[in-house]
């Protein structure tokens, strides 16, 4: 038994704290679509920048003023990229909107490639998170801990903000019925941008716990978790925040268990062939809601 | 509106004005002709970093060497770059570029994948390839215009195998390679059959393009009692392999090929308890004449120049690939000057006879084209320091 504890630690944390990672992403993700029915493909572009952020600030300035700026500077990105991009096309077909996102994806990364020549930068290293704890048997570093706990901490801040403030109820009134909010005087670009807000500034905390555990930044780096987060969104049915949440650490710890086990080689077919088995018998995921079709 | 079409003018003839100025520049040369060698290497993507270090090599090889002597007068060597982006779907387009750039000889690439995926385009132009650091077999195997100056995977997998065997007395081995990567995959069968050839165990896997947690692959083969971790991947992955072995205290030793000789891997290591050694084509260390005269040579350009500091990561240690570039840029002219002509097929048809003695050793190409060598530099990481050090010249063991 202890060697089987010994042997599988260390899989274990690596899967909840990917997870966590995942999730951070993946409400981003989730909020934005349960608002705007918009898949934001440039989200996880905006996580990776948030790590060429911090590596570029903390080149110059100390931690505690480059970590703030760094989430400041990301929530400014992701809400210029929702005025820029997305509210000229408000009243345009879903695809229109989804085009340019996937427009805002490539620009941002070539912008990547273009100022960073493409090399991998080596992320910064935060005291107190970058350091090495061992738990039990298993050697690893603190971020590790810190994530999931910081994940759901954030998270159960967010659906208090949702339920309980007036924001909040815009929010859900305007995923509820976008056309009827906006007839009932609900500030629908106010209510937008504070998604994205939401969403970027999440993502960039996201990128602060991941780029600590994996440091080499690279303009592609956020292509993958972002897939993922993606995968976790759809998979805890999109438009759902716990759904997300559960969905990425689903999806984190049941690609390391399938490490673990030795089917290296699966592990990211897996992930998206449980997409699919998820999908058949539940096509709105885990917590979606149900489609109701108004006639 | 006026104004604004007038100012569109003016910018426009600006611009062609900026464009045109490199070629008054070049009208004072007083050069028979020029005669353009392609560097088809990375700039971008995994191997961006080593790409921009082997480029550096055949810079500085054109600084020494700027021009060629043929029979009609001299003759002016120019490079074109082409950016490969360390991608096998965007290497045929810069193939390509090269081919239609008219150039006479190519170098490169960095990284064997996208060798291979240049192969049939420069086969097809009748252009010779000289490549520097690719070092698996398909190359230059079924490709007679493809040669290269450095030694190949099946040598090199063999000398890590008895580098482990020797210095680490290591019974079980575990490898880790990218799914795909022809030139990490290559090295691990070699390295695996050599190793297994001396009575030793291995255990390998293979992880997906885009991974970033290696933990749970590291976790296994600490968990399967590996001696020596053999992990031939690209420097970001390398980078990403080392920080987590040193956050995990996994400390098994950690062996790979030429690609690891690089700045990235000393600053990972640096402060850690991970112990990364590397085979490579050459060392600074090296006492010969000719390595010496490169070494102070070289140094004292890339200190010259701000721009080509940076490409070498911002210090001025060298990489095992960039004599290689250095190497195979003069190998090229030494083509041009024995076919006496930039035509490519009169290149293609001296080119096998070629022979030239280099920094990294002497260069006589066997039937494949493939330079023969026999033996690879290793070097250690120094922790402490951040910096490399050099271990042994290893052979095979027979």
């Amino acid at each position: 038994m202890q060697e089987f504890i010994t042997a599988n630690l260390p899989y274990l944390l690596g899967g909840i704290s990917v997870g966590g990672q995942y999730a951070l992403i993946a409400v981003g993700y989730t909020m934005v679509y349960g608002i705007l029915r918009l898949i934001n493909f440039a989200h996880g572009d905006i996580f990776t920048v948030a790590g060429f952020f911090m590596v570029y600030l903390n080149a110059t300035m100390p931690v505690a003023v480059s970590l703030p700026l760094t989430i400041l500077l990301i929530i400014a990105l992701g809400f210029s990229v929702e005025r820029v991009a997305y509210k000229p096309l408000r009243n345009a077909p879903r695809m229109s909107v989804m085009i340019s996102a996937i427009g805002v994806s490539y620009l941002l990364q070539n912008l990547m490639w273009y100022v960073t020549g493409g090399l991998a930068k080596q992320y910064p290293t935060i005291p107190w998170i970058s350091s090495s704890i061992t738990i039990y048997t298993a050697t690893t570093k603190m971020v590790t801990l810190v994530t999931p706990i910081l994940t759901i901490v954030l998270v159960a801040l967010l659906v208090q903000l949702i339920n309980h403030t007036k924001i909040g109820m815009a929010m859900r009134a305007v995923s509820k019925d976008f056309e009827t909010a906006r007839l009932m005087g609900i500030k629908i670009d106010r209510v937008i941008s504070a998604t994205f807000i939401i969403g970027s500034a999440l993502a960039g905390i996201g990128s602060i716990l991941y780029f600590s555990n994996y440091t080499a930044v690279t303009p592609t780096a956020g292509a993958m978790p972002g897939l993922k987060a993606f995968v976790a969104a759809v998979f805890g049915g999109i438009g759902s925040i716990p759904g997300a949440v559960i969905g990425a650490f689903i999806i984190g710890i049941s690609e390391n268990i399938i490490k673990a086990v030795g089917l290296t080689t699966f592990s990211d077919a897996f992930t998206f062939a449980l997409l699919i088995v998820v999908l058949i018998f539940k096509p709105t995921g885990l917590f979606g809601e149900a489609v109701n079709e108004k006639v | 509106m006026i104004g604004a079409a007038k100012f569109k003018k003016l910018f426009a003839l600006l611009m062609v004005l900026t464009l045109m100025l490199p070629a008054f520049a070049l009208g004072e040369t007083a050069y028979a002709g020029t005669i353009k060698i392609g560097v088809y290497e990375p700039a971008s993507g995994d191997n961006g970093a080593g790409g921009k270090q082997e480029t550096l090599g055949v810079e500085y090889a054109n600084f020494v060497a700027p021009s060629v002597t043929l029979s009609d007068g001299e003759y002016k060597v120019e490079l074109v770059h082409a950016d490969n982006q360390s991608s096998t779907d965007k290497a045929p387009s810069a193939a390509q570029t090269l081919v239609s750039a008219d150039v006479s000889v190519v170098l490169g690439s960095y990284g064997s994948s996208v060798s291979i995926a240049a192969a049939d385009i420069f086969d097809q132009a009748g252009l010779v390839a000289v490549g520097l650091s690719c070092t698996n077999p398909q190359v230059t195997l079924g490709n007679p215009l493809y040669y290269r100056v450095c030694y190949l995977d099946p040598f090199q997998g063999t000398v890590l195998a008895s580098f482990a065997l020797e210095e680490y007395g290591a019974k079980k081995a575990y490898t880790l390679a990218m799914l795909g990567e022809d030139y990490g995959v290559g090295l691990v069968n070699y390295f695996t059959e050599a190793f297994k050839a001396a009575g030793g165990e291995v255990d390998g896997e293979t992880f997906p393009e885009g991974t970033s947690d290696f933990t749970a692959y590291l976790t296994t083969a600490f968990n399967n009692g590996a001696e020596v971790i053999f992990a031939p991947t690209s420097t970001p992955y390398a980078a990403q392999i080392i920080t987590q072995a040193a956050s995990n205290g996994i400390t098994i030793p950690i062996l790979a090929g030429d690609t690891w000789d690089n700045s990235v891997i000393v600053e990972a290591a640096k402060t850690t308890d991970v112990k990364v050694s590397v085979s490579t084509f050459f060392d600074e260390g090296d006492t010969s004449p000719k390595a010496v005269e490169f070494v102070t040579g070289f140094k004292a350009w890339l200190n010259a120049n701000p721009d080509k500091l940076v490409n070498n990561g911002g210090n001025d240690g060298i990489a095992g690939v960039t004599p290689l570039g250095y190497d195979g840029y003069m190998v090229a002219l030494e083509a041009i000057k024995a076919a006496d002509s930039a035509d490519r097929d009169d290149i293609a048809d001296v080119m096998a006879g070629i022979t030239y003695d280099g920094v990294t050793g002497a260069i006589v190409f066997d039937e494949n084209g493939d330079a023969i060598r026999d033996q690879a530099f290793i070097k250690a990481t120094e922790n402490v320091a951040g910096t490399w050090t050099f271990v042994k010249v290893q052979g095979i063991i027979k």
